[in-house]
């Protein structure tokens, strides 16, 4: 059973995925028996895998694509993070979106790319070779699309179109650059230190920057961002994926890879690379809250506050200080749970009160209780109040940038967490404190359950990540055990 | 009777064309035809994958006084994705050219036709003499000329005109220099020319003659303007087999050729003289693609830019980089990629096809709200599409894949900067008609059964399958290769 572990986890979110893909549109119970039963088999195999890899032990499966190509799949502690996250969340977010579609057209298709979906994440996750990573990131543009294209009316389009130029750009840079990478010092597993020696510096440089910038489009770097707001016109529950887990998060953890396990953060600081990066990140973060404070319609604004929030990641990812990278890295995690938080309650203000509007939202808090607190605790953690899930990021990566030397960081996790509050506590404002609106008075029931404890329970987790944050199997308990493998400052 | 099989593999579909001119086939017999050059076929790469490369010398007469076949793992590949093609149209074909029309001109020239291109192509691949390569060449010709016109419209039969003048034309072209050399060497069959040692202006002129003449018909750029008229003018299913099989016999000649006969021969100038021409082909045809209205046309311009591909054989593996280590990667990656283009582009054209035929016209148009009422097609149009664009999981990705290795190993950038942006451009013209599928309420007016719908989608699936599964092919198509060995990526 062993060495097909990694294959069985990706078969489990592949095979629903496929037999769901030929269902009839009216086998509504099969799908969604078929949909969760993978979620569930997933999460099974994930749980029994952190025990194992927390051991030590490493599970390893791999073939030749073409002699001297292999695709490696392989499972680490970096990528169970991420398939963890993954997994948990797709199971809440497949609930979701059964509640959400309720009896709408087209779902089997949906449902058929979702797992897809799914599927490319966690082969991101369990990538062992640039290449590998590669193949899964393109299938996950490819699986994507669909998804934000799914209502089929000409914004939909448009945005998928603007989705495409973008992420069809990106990869080809990053397919130049890995070929360029590969062709000088081999093919790179990310076990094997690369022969990065045989490089000039410039080369090494140039490579460098045009791997981030291949995988910045989908962690939406500054400049390259602009199809994650337009994606908002996609259905809730992508929306959600797309920005806790699937796309953002695959162009960071693809960047912490390459920092990482491909180049090693010594070699990244040796050609002074860090600081390039984390200015750029940092650039990243005070742009996304500035955008977020100028809008009007709560997705737009969460869709800014992604673009901000996971440049965290990559900040951890650039500073050279073990602090640093546990913040990027737990960030990782808390930023995917708290961000679907708020995505799913955007869904539910949607569904079941018709809101788009930031000031549609007044008083909705005392006719959706619920929805509206687990957007409260959504918000806040987002801000990085203790002791939400956010508040420990900022901690580390502050501890990490006065490690690194770069003591300008804390003030740019100041500014902005300000910004952070500057534009989340209107909106909590008018939900708590204000005389409920026309919105908030026509708003329906939060029924079904479906749709509402999703969001409760991600929002308990990021409460709890925070809470816990000291125990072992807490998110920051894993990014620790991490650095504690991988990082030789 | 195995080590037969390469000749049964023409005789059978000769056999099979002549006996429908005789008398239209019934099904059970196009069947049982199919299945019989599909077992041929079987054994045939069967044969190579274990004794090697060989030649066959058709009733025990040895070169240069006999003609000889040659198998090996190039011929083999191409035999095989022939095959598979060929069965997918004549499926294909069966509904559209069925029974109660065979008193139709179309219905009656189209089984007769096919087969011929079958044994055509299965002879180009098979010839170990230019001049057979010659016959076979212009018996494929013919038959595609008949089948660009089986449309009876002026359109069509404008296309079929300026296609006979361009193949015309290349046909002389390449006779021309098959005469020069044999003036000079008094053979025609490729070992014995091999040996031969081709040096001079004589040999330089044919060689010209002869690249030219098959450029022309493969429709490199600038000889590609025939190509998108006659191909998105014929009925689909032939223009499954005119994008998807026919440019690949001209190119395996020039393959042959090049790499086979004459090595040595070409310049570093002319290496990069046709690998600019390829080039020129992926951004013109790309950009002519996305600026199409029209379904087929679209899909034909994009047969113009994936051809192109295929020249960046030349300056990544020929001439004096032949005994480089990225050569074997580079080979492969172009004959990688008209496998999987085949399978491909025939595919896409199949579902077009379909579409066409469902929506009752030809507009791009044609495909709103595919993924609805025709989710098969789309899927199949999609999945296609994803080896056009040469991304992951595919056989174009793996075919993209080696070429890239081997442009930047030969520190030939520029190339590798054309092949990723080729994957762009085709990205910019596959998802124009992809977008439209997911549009709401369809417009498709004929419903086209499952089973049809399926073929296009298997071959799809069997270009993906090319890119997962793609350790066994590349190793096969290595299989004889003169100089490079199978070294793998270095």
């Amino acid at each position: 059973m062993t060495p097909f572990l990694p294959a069985l986890i990706l078969g489990s979110a592949l095979v629903p995925g496929i037999i769901t893909f030929f269902l009839p549109e009216e086998r509504v119970r099969l799908r969604n028996a078929l949909n969760l039963g993978g979620a569930l088999v997933k999460l099974g195999l994930v749980v029994f895998l952190v025990a194992e890899v927390n051991r030590g032990r490493i599970y390893e499966t791999s073939f030749d694509l073409v002699p001297g190509l292999p695709m490696v799949l392989r499972l680490d502690a970096l990528g169970l993070l991420f398939v963890t996250l993954s997994t948990v969340l797709w199971l809440l977010t497949t609930v979701y979106a059964i509640g959400y579609f309720g009896r709408r057209r087209n779902l089997s298709r949906f449902f058929g790319f979702f797992s897809l979906c799914v599927f490319s994440t966690t082969g991101i996750a369990f990538s062992g070779t640039l290449v590998t990573l590669f193949f899964f990131y393109e299938l996950l543009t490819l699986a994507t699309w669909p998804l934000v294209v799914h209502w089929g009316d000409a914004a939909s389009i448009r945005a998928g179109r603007r989705y495409l130029v973008y992420t069809m750009s990106g990869s080809a840079v990053l397919l130049f650059a890995i070929v360029w990478l590969e062709s000088t010092v081999g093919p790179v597993e990310f076990t094997v230190p690369a022969e990065m020696a045989a490089m000039q510096d410039w080369t090494a440089r140039g490579i460098l920057v045009l791997l981030v910038a291949g995988l910045g489009v989908k962690a939406a770097l500054v400049g390259l961002h602009r199809w994650l707001p337009a994606a908002m016109v996609a259905p809730a529950p992508v929306s959600a994926l797309l920005h806790a887990v699937a796309v953002v998060k695959a162009g960071a953890f693809g960047i912490v890879r390459i920092v990482y396990d491909v180049y090693g953060i010594e070699l990244v600081h040796e050609l002074s690379m860090t600081l390039p990066l984390a200015l750029a990140a940092s650039a990243t973060i005070l742009f996304g809250s500035l955008m977020a404070l100028g809008q009007r319609q709560l997705k737009p604004l969460l869709a800014y506050s992604t673009v901000s929030q996971v440049s965290y990641i990559l900040l951890g990812a650039a500073l050279f200080s073990p602090y640093a990278t546990i913040g990027g890295l737990v960030h990782l995690v808390h930023q995917g749970l708290m961000k679907i938080t708020l995505f799913f309650c955007a869904g539910v203000f949607d569904e079941r009160a018709g809101i788009h509007d930031i000031d549609e939202l007044d008083g909705i808090g005392a006719r959706m209780p619920w929805t509206s607190v687990a957007f409260t605790i959504g918000a806040l953690g987002m801000i990085g109040l203790p002791p939400i899930a956010g508040f420990v990021s900022k901690w580390y990566l502050g501890l990490g940038g006065v490690g690194a030397g770069h003591e300008w960081v804390v003030a740019v996790l100041a500014a902005s967490s300000l910004l952070n509050c500057a534009y989340f506590l209107p909106v909590l404002t008018r939900i708590w404190f204000r005389a409920p609106g026309p919105h908030a008075a026509a708003a329906k029931r939060e029924v079904p359950a479906a749709l509402v404890v999703p969001p409760a329970i991600t929002a308990a987790a990021a409460l709890a990540a925070g809470l816990f944050a000291a125990f072992a199997y807490s998110p920051l308990g894993w990014a620790t055990l991490i650095v504690g493998r991988e990082y030789t400052p | 009777m195995i080590a037969m099989a390469p000749v049964f593999c023409i005789i059978v579909p000769l056999a099979a064309a002549f006996a429908s001119v005789v008398r239209p086939l019934p099904r059970p017999l196009v069947g049982l035809a199919i299945l019989v050059v599909l077992g041929l076929t079987g054994m045939t790469v069967a044969e190579v994958w274990q004794q090697g490369a060989h030649r066959i010398p058709v009733g025990g007469w040895q070169a240069p006084l006999g003609i000889a076949l040659v198998v090996d793992g190039l011929s083999g590949a191409l035999l095989a994705t022939t095959a598979l093609v060929m069965t997918a149209v004549l499926l294909a074909a069966l509904p559209e050219f069925a029974d109660r029309d065979r008193e139709t001109r179309k219905g009656w020239a189209f089984w007769p036709l096919a087969f011929l291109v079958w044994a055509a192509l299965n002879a180009a691949f098979l010839s170990g003499d230019l001049f057979n390569i010659y016959v076979s060449l212009e018996f494929l010709t013919l038959a595609t000329l008949a089948l660009v016109s089986l449309e009876e419209t002026a359109e069509a039969l404008e296309a079929a005109m300026r296609y006979a003048l361009f193949a015309l034309f290349g046909s002389l072209a390449y006779l021309l220099g098959v005469v020069l050399l044999y003036a000079a060497h008094g053979t025609l069959d490729i070992a014995l020319l091999s040996q031969a040692d081709l040096q001079g202006t004589n040999s330089i002129v044919a060689a010209a003659l002869i690249t030219t003449g098959l450029a022309a018909k493969t429709a490199l750029f600038p000889f590609h303007a025939w190509l998108p008229p006659a191909h998105a003018g014929a009925p689909a299913p032939a223009s499954a087999m005119l994008s998807g099989l026919v440019p690949k016999a001209p190119f395996f000649v020039l393959i042959r050729f090049w790499f086979d006969v004459a090595p040595d021969l070409p310049g570093e100038a002319a290496l990069q003289f046709i690998g600019t021409l390829g080039a020129a082909a992926i951004v013109y045809g790309s950009v002519l693609a996305m600026r199409q209205t029209q379904l087929k046309r679209l899909v034909a311009y994009s047969t113009v830019a994936q051809l192109g591909y295929l020249f960046l054989i030349f300056p990544l593996a020929g001439g004096d980089g032949l005994s480089q280590v990225w050569s074997a990667g580079a080979w492969t990656g172009a004959t990688f990629h008209a496998v999987s283009h085949a399978l491909a582009k025939a595919a896409m054209f199949l579902a077009a096809g379909l579409v066409v035929h469902a929506a009752g016209h030809d507009r791009v148009s044609a495909m709103n709200g595919l993924t609805q009422s025709m989710p098969m097609t789309a899927f199949a149009f999609g999945l296609a599409s994803v080896t056009i664009m040469g991304l992951p999981p595919s056989g174009g990705f793996v075919a993209k894949y080696l070429l890239l290795t081997a442009a930047f190993s030969s520190g030939q950038f520029i190339w590798a900067a054309v092949i990723v942006a080729g994957g762009v451009l085709a990205a910019g013209y596959v998802f124009r008609p992809l977008s439209r599928t997911f549009f709401h309420g369809h417009v498709q007016t004929v419903a086209v059964p499952r089973r049809q719908q399926a073929v296009p989608l298997t071959l799809a699936a069997l270009a993906l399958l090319l890119g997962i599964v793609s350790s066994a092919p590349y190793a096969f198509l290595q299989t004889g290769r003169p100089i490079a060995a199978e070294e793998g990526l270095e």
